[in-house]
């Protein structure tokens, strides 16, 4: 960077003026922790002069401390930013490191290469234009480096450069690094990486890093630097047709009404036609509003304001797309999802997707199988745990618009966000939508739920009993169902334990199989209700999510949560089937209460106190509350 | 194709506005320093043609130059947008100062609690911070969506994965959001901005001859007569100026002869020391800033 200085000094206005038309590339390194990688960030910025006086006086007191290169400048602090993983001597999260050149101006995501570590690689990976994979020349290609590649092509990186490190300390071999490079040419040829290229470094040493190294004439390929310089970053985006999620509608009067967002493929003008999906009405851009002046034209990557010609509904999360060559619009979908979360992912639990700016509902309908990142096998799974891979199918609960992940990142990505904890606990890659749910229609029927119910004299209800086991639910229920069967009622009750007997007896008590036993009587209970039937379900259901999942599936106003509480020192002191006892012991596995957890309502329509009311006083309660609620005459 | 600065502009614009759309009640912290005149600026872009559509926040510690103040002032008067400026009243009453205190204990009251105080009595669920991730180790691995618990802490170890330009903005009751919408910008990128788009910034950054004393090798600007001095201890004129502002009494001037902005620009360049050197909060002890962070520091 020498020769920048000089210019910096010479002219400042001139230099100015070439770095504000430079562009950027945003790439990722990954590698093993012990494959240099912090090393070889640390040696961009110190052989880029990116580091101030006291920055290195910094480093220099560090690497005497903590340092691993016996008192010499250890490259590697000064990208470990977090004092946890100095210690432990790893980089455990993804950083994000600054520098530029003459020519460009770059963004580093430093990603981990410990083998839990999947869901940091694939954050990295999400925003990278070309990724930087480092090896060992001592070690060739190792089970990790084949795992890196294949995320790398997952998250659609199609550049990658393999740095084959440490030549250093295999004299500069060319025969090694040429067997490396072969080695890995014909392995991501496998999985359709196309353009890769290998270069010779030591990072410790800086050989062909910044300057082509004296220490390897046969080589004659760019350093590190000048690939990064000066490789092409695929357009993709801008060559595409016009995309534009809808983040924000900005009213400032009755006079102006613009739909502001970020374009995110293809380009646009005033006067081009262009269709609002899902709702799929066409309408004409008039102008693009910008702070600096309207715009004959922006590209992808602008951050916009849009009016359009015509009064037409269009509200955050709705996407404008070119009215001839538009996306597709489905709520079912293939894709590729990575698992983020210690809690495994379960499917049929109703979860919430962000796909642009829309947030949905969400359930993972099949899981086809799991990606076994190491031998690239597929594997039959239930579930996909903390940084697995699977390939499964989705449910929506409203049609949203997208294009495949490979057409275009930011229309075919979606996050996936757990409904209690609100954290993001996977990311999906749409492949393509799944015809099914256009195919398989609505029976329209002519005698409808509202009819059978007048037939018999009442209105179809659900009332969901939950509680722990022993708490009294199905002697409460059972009561109930009998007063209301006297009183001329039409009911039918679901019994957890007999139902096991029958219909779910092909189900454990693992949380897959707990929240399919849910799913199934939810759906039945529903049926039940659409016969016109006062529905009675007992079933632990411990989870909060099913039971909003199971009130999903009902009308508004028809379904009753009647939380049977009961602390879990009474339901265990009664123990009336001797289950606690045996969980106790040992003999029974995820025995709610004991070893698998029970999550009380946060609010349900009825709670019933079992240490302070009978079982029949309970029942009348519920009955009492059954009329007010208009639901029984 | 679009240059950097383009990129980087548009992705901050899409940043403040998907946390307006998702957040009920966002507040900017305005600190009136260079970064965030950036912010301001891009806020002004974001929802032209109307206006921001949050209040600004400053957390004062009674200790900021008084150009600061001025400045901050002018511009909100010029762009008539709303401010909050909130003073920590346990401070005002222990009469908390960085000669007395220590600059550990002052930037604790002032600014941590004092910026935790004003964003719980206000309700605020998203705060917009105009820090970036080249400033310094702990900030370059923070989320630009960064959750805060209902105590305000900030668990690095807890962190949302963030991929694509999918923010999750969604909290459990008394959690909040802090958001960077600067995360990605170098200070040579705000320092460029600044000049192509005009930005009016604190006159403190250009050098001119002010009053400083010499402490333990930094130049503090004497600003007002609560700056006990030393006996025998004379200020002295030197042509000064600042890279980053803060506390008067905590925020070290370089002697400089930049005038104009690609002055500045070239002296930074050129420069052998980092900005934040001039603060001496960061000096406090070897991961200071994380354990601040934690602790519920911006």
């Amino acid at each position: 960077m020498a020769q920048v200085s000089e210019c910096v000094a010479r002219d400042i206005g001139q230099y100015l003026e070439a770095h504000s038309g430079k562009g950027l590339l945003r790439f990722i390194t990954c590698g093993s922790v012990d494959d240099g990688k912090s090393t070889l960030i640390g040696r961009l910025l110190y052989d880029s002069k990116m580091l101030h006086e006291d920055q290195l006086a910094a480093l220099e007191a560090d690497s005497k401390r903590v340092g691993t290169q016996g008192g010499e400048l250890d490259f590697a602090l000064l990208v470990d930013g977090l004092s946890a993983e100095r210690e432990q001597g790893i980089t455990i999260d993804v950083a994000y490191r600054f520098f530029s050149t003459g020519r460009r101006k770059f963004i580093v995501a430093d990603t981990p290469g410990h083998e839990q570590y999947t869901r940091n690689m694939v954050t990295g990976a999400s925003t990278a234009d070309l990724a930087v994979l480092l090896v060992d020349a001592r070690k060739g290609i190792l089970t990790q480096t084949r795992r890196h590649s294949y995320l790398v092509g997952l998250v659609g990186i199609r550049q990658v450069v393999l740095a084959v490190n440490k030549l250093d300390l295999v004299e500069y071999s060319r025969e090694t690094f040429e067997r490396i490079e072969a080695q890995y040419r014909e392995f991501a040829a496998r999985i359709g990486i196309e353009n890769v290229v290998c270069i010779p470094i030591s990072a410790l040493r800086g050989d062909n890093v910044l300057v082509p190294s004296g220490n390897t004439p046969w080589y004659h390929g760019p350093t590190l630097m000048g690939q990064l310089e000066t490789v092409e970053i695929a357009g993709g985006a801008q060559d595409g047709a016009f995309r534009m999620p809808v983040q924000w509608v900005n009213r400032p009067n009755q006079d102006f009404r613009g739909f502001s967002g970020r374009i995110v493929g293809g380009t646009i003008r005033p006067g081009a036609r262009v269709r609002v999906l899902p709702s799929a009405r066409d309408t004409t851009v008039v102008r693009i509003v910008t702070a600096d002046g309207d715009l004959e034209q922006a590209e992808a990557g602008q951050s916009v304001t849009l009016t359009l010609a015509d009064e037409i509904d269009v509200s955050r999360g709705d996407v404008l797309v070119a009215a001839d060559d538009p996306a597709a619009v489905a709520d079912q979908f293939r894709a590729t999802v990575v698992w983020m979360s210690d809690e495994h992912m379960l499917p049929g639990r109703p979860y919430l997707m962000k796909i642009g700016a829309r947030t949905v509902g969400v359930t993972f309908t099949e899981l086809h199988y799991r990606i076994n990142v190491n031998t690239l096998e597929h594997v039959a799974a239930k579930t996909l745990d903390l940084n697995e891979i699977g390939v499964c199918n989705l449910g929506l609960d409203r049609p949203v618009a997208f294009d495949p992940y490979a057409k275009n990142r930011d229309m075919g990505g979606f996050i996936v966000i757990d409904r209690i904890s609100n954290n993001t606990v996977g990311a999906g890659m749409i492949e393509f939508a799944l015809r099914r749910a256009d195919n398989i229609h609505w029976q329209a029927i002519d005698v409808d739920k509202g009819a059978r119910a007048a037939l018999k004299g009442q209105k179809s209800c659900i009332l969901w009993f939950t509680g722990l086991s022993g708490s009294g639910k199905s002697t409460i229920a059972n009561i109930v169902e009998k007063k209301l069967h006297a009183a001329g009622r039409h009911t039918y009750l679901l019994d957890g334990d007999n139902v096991r007997h029958g219909l779910n007896k092909d189900l454990g008590f693992t949380d897959f199989d707990r929240v399919e036993n849910i799913r199934r009587v939810g759906e039945v209970a529903r049926l039940m209700a659409d016969a016109g039937l006062v529905t009675l379900v007992s079933f632990i259901s411990p989870f909060r999510a099913e039971r909003r999942m199971a009130r999903g599936l009902a009308q508004e106003g028809e379904f009753l949560e009647v939380f049977v509480d009961t602390p879990l020192e009474v339901a265990e002191a009664r123990d009336p089937k001797g289950l606690y006892r045996k969980a106790r012991r040992g003999e029974i596995r995820n025995f709610t209460g004991i070893d698998s957890p029970y999550e009380p309502p946060e609010s349900c329509e009825i709670r019933i106190d079992t240490t302070a009311l009978s079982a029949e006083a309970a029942a009348d309660h519920i009955i009492a509350r059954l009329r007010e609620a208009g639901l029984i005459g | 194709m679009l240059t950097h600065l383009q990129r980087l502009e548009a992705e901050s614009i899409d940043i403040l506005r998907e946390t307006v759309a998702e957040c009920e009640h966002p507040v900017m912290l305005y600190s009136i320093g260079k970064d965030s005149s950036v912010m301001l600026h891009l806020a002004l872009k974001a929802f032209y043609p109307s206006k921001p559509p949050f209040p600004l926040l400053h957390v004062d510690t009674t200790w900021k130059f008084r150009e600061m103040i001025a400045f901050r002032d002018a511009t909100v008067a010029r762009l008539s947008l709303d401010l909050i400026v909130y003073v920590n009243p346990e401070g005002i009453r222990e009469r908390i100062n960085p000669f007395t205190h220590g600059s550990a204990l002052h930037t604790d009251i002032w600014k941590t609690q004092g910026l935790k105080q004003a964003l719980g009595h206000h309700g605020f669920d998203a705060a917009f911070g105009g820090a970036r991730r080249d400033e310094e180790t702990s900030r370059a691995k923070e989320r630009i969506f960064s959750m805060r618990s209902p105590q305000h802490r900030w668990d690095p170890k807890l962190q949302r994965p963030e991929l694509w330009r999918l923010y999750n903005a969604r909290k459990n009751k008394g959690e909040s959001v802090r958001v960077f919408p600067l995360s990605n910008w170098t200070e040579l990128d705000i320092w460029q901005y600044i000049d192509l788009n005009d930005i009016p910034v604190v006159p403190l950054y250009f050098a001119r001859e002010r009053p400083v004393v010499e402490r333990d090798g930094t130049l503090i600007l004497v600003d007002d007569e609560r700056m006990p001095l030393a006996e025998g201890e004379e200020p002295q004129m030197r042509r000064v100026r600042f890279r980053t502002l803060g506390c008067y009494p905590l925020t070290g001037a370089i002697e400089s002869d930049a005038t104009t902005l690609p002055e500045i620009i070239r002296e930074m360049l050129l420069s052998r020391s980092s900005e934040r050197q001039g603060r001496v909060i960061d000096r406090d002890g070897a991961a200071s800033m994380e354990r601040k962070k934690q602790e519920g520091y911006f």
